[in-house]
């Protein structure tokens, strides 16, 4: 008498997906694999909050605290600072890691509260605009900041700071 | 044939003060149940009973007399009755218990005692919900071992370091009482949930397994580890004790490290 084995398959070979035909559709989630992406924005909000708290304390420090403190602040002060690229670059960088910090933090914050995919995209439209727009907005005028300010006559703006 | 009668024997070895009543107190509770019942009505009720339970009675007792003497209508799951089956999770004046493991003596008495279904998924009637989209996450992470070598003679050794490794989330009851007070979990359902990342641990931190990869994989998913918020609602909720958000982190760190 012969006995027939049949080949023996490693299981993790052939496995079945768990979820192949047997389960109910409406129990199924959505299969649009995000690659790493959750993983990457994990990563960035970890990375980008340690560094959001030593350039905005040293800008509140230097704003605020250090020289004429509070009282210095005017038109004046901010183009002293953008005329130095140190601080130009200090904050350009604050600028983008704060706007996607916080915009990756509401983005988290529609996805958890927000019942409805189409909710979701419409908030996230509206965020994904939002932030795109003041990313944008901020860093031309950190390069393109004029200090010698002049108004319709050609006239010199208080506090402007202008070549003599 | 012999007709001696023999005295009666008494009714304990030890005899009790009749004073003592066992020592076991008695008091009043006012039970308040989330009712669903679909045959009659779409709307969920409360109802009340007011009931006479003794100082080691569980929330289950009360239950079960409900149940058994007052309104057989109430529906609930439990099975062992004991704290390892996992079927009678509930949320007992808000928070998520096993009603077999809740002493009503530890419980505001003086309060009605509010019994809910647990939160996320669909209540089927009274306390008992639809638990498909749960298990369905369960058998998403393949929850059962893998090897890729031949299997051994005997058993595949681990040591008792290795053995360590993974010791807390093995403890997992599948009651659903972490996943079920998750609020990710709530909004939609679509988040793996607590419980089915515990289950991925289990096996992903086991020295035996070959397929750590393919759960890791599983849980670096938009609905995987990555929408968890540490809110530690599910250590709290855990009725074992498993240390759940931890776990969750460690399989975080795996991700990490792997892809890294």
């Amino acid at each position: 008498m012969t006995t027939t084995n049949t080949p023996a398959a490693f299981p993790a070979t052939s496995l079945e997906a768990p979820r192949s035909g047997r389960i109910d559709p409406k129990y199924l989630r959505s299969k649009t694999s995000s690659g790493s992406f959750e993983m990457a924005a994990w990563v960035f909000m970890r990375f980008s909050g340690i560094a959001l708290v030593v350039l905005i304390f040293v800008h509140l420090w230097v704003n605020l605290m250090s020289g004429g403190g509070i009282a210095q602040i005017d038109f004046g002060f901010v183009a002293g600072k953008w005329a130095n690229p140190v601080w130009q670059f200090w904050d350009l960088v604050m600028l983008w890691l704060a706007m996607l910090h916080g915009a990756n933090g509401m983005r988290t914050i529609i996805n958890d509260y927000a019942e409805k995919d189409s909710t979701r995209l419409w908030l996230k439209t509206i965020l994904v605009l939002g932030a795109a727009i003041i990313v944008v907005l901020g860093t031309l005028v950190i390069f393109t900041f004029e200090p010698c300010m002049l108004d319709a006559a050609g006239e010199q703006l208080p506090r402007a700071v202008c070549p003599s | 044939m012999s007709t001696t009668t023999e005295a009666a024997e008494p009714a304990s070895t030890v005899d009790l003060p009749e004073s003592t009543g066992g020592g076991i107190t008695t008091f009043d509770i006012t039970l308040k149940v989330r009712r669903y019942i679909p045959e009659f009505s779409d709307e969920a009720r409360w109802d009340e009973w007011t009931i006479t339970m003794q100082g080691t009675d569980r929330v289950l007792d009360a239950l079960h007399k409900v149940k058994w003497e007052l309104d057989g209508s109430l529906s609930f799951r439990r099975s062992c009755a004991h704290g390892v089956c996992g079927s009678d999770a509930m949320r007992i004046n808000g928070r998520n218990r096993l009603a077999c493991k809740t002493l009503l003596k530890d419980l505001d008495t003086s309060q009605p005692i509010t019994v809910e279904p647990i939160k996320g998924l669909p209540v089927e009637k009274d306390l008992i919900v639809d638990m498909e989209p749960f298990f369905q996450s369960y058998r998403e992470i393949m929850p059962f071992m893998i090897a890729n070598s031949p299997a051994p003679s005997a058993e595949r050794y681990q040591s008792p370091e290795d053995r360590e490794r993974f010791d807390d989330t093995t403890k997992c009851i599948l009651c659903a009482a972490c996943t079920s007070s998750c609020p990710v979990f709530w909004t939609d359902g679509q988040y793996f949930g607590p419980a089915a990342i515990v289950n991925a641990h289990r096996f992903i931190f086991d020295s035996r397994d070959d397929a750590g990869d393919m759960r890791l994989e599983v849980l670096n998913d938009k609905e995987g580890v990555w929408r968890c918020r540490t809110t530690f609602n599910c250590t709290d909720a855990c009725p074992r004790g498993i240390e759940v958000t931890k776990a969750i982190q460690e399989v975080k760190t795996a991700i990490l490290t792997r892809a890294a």
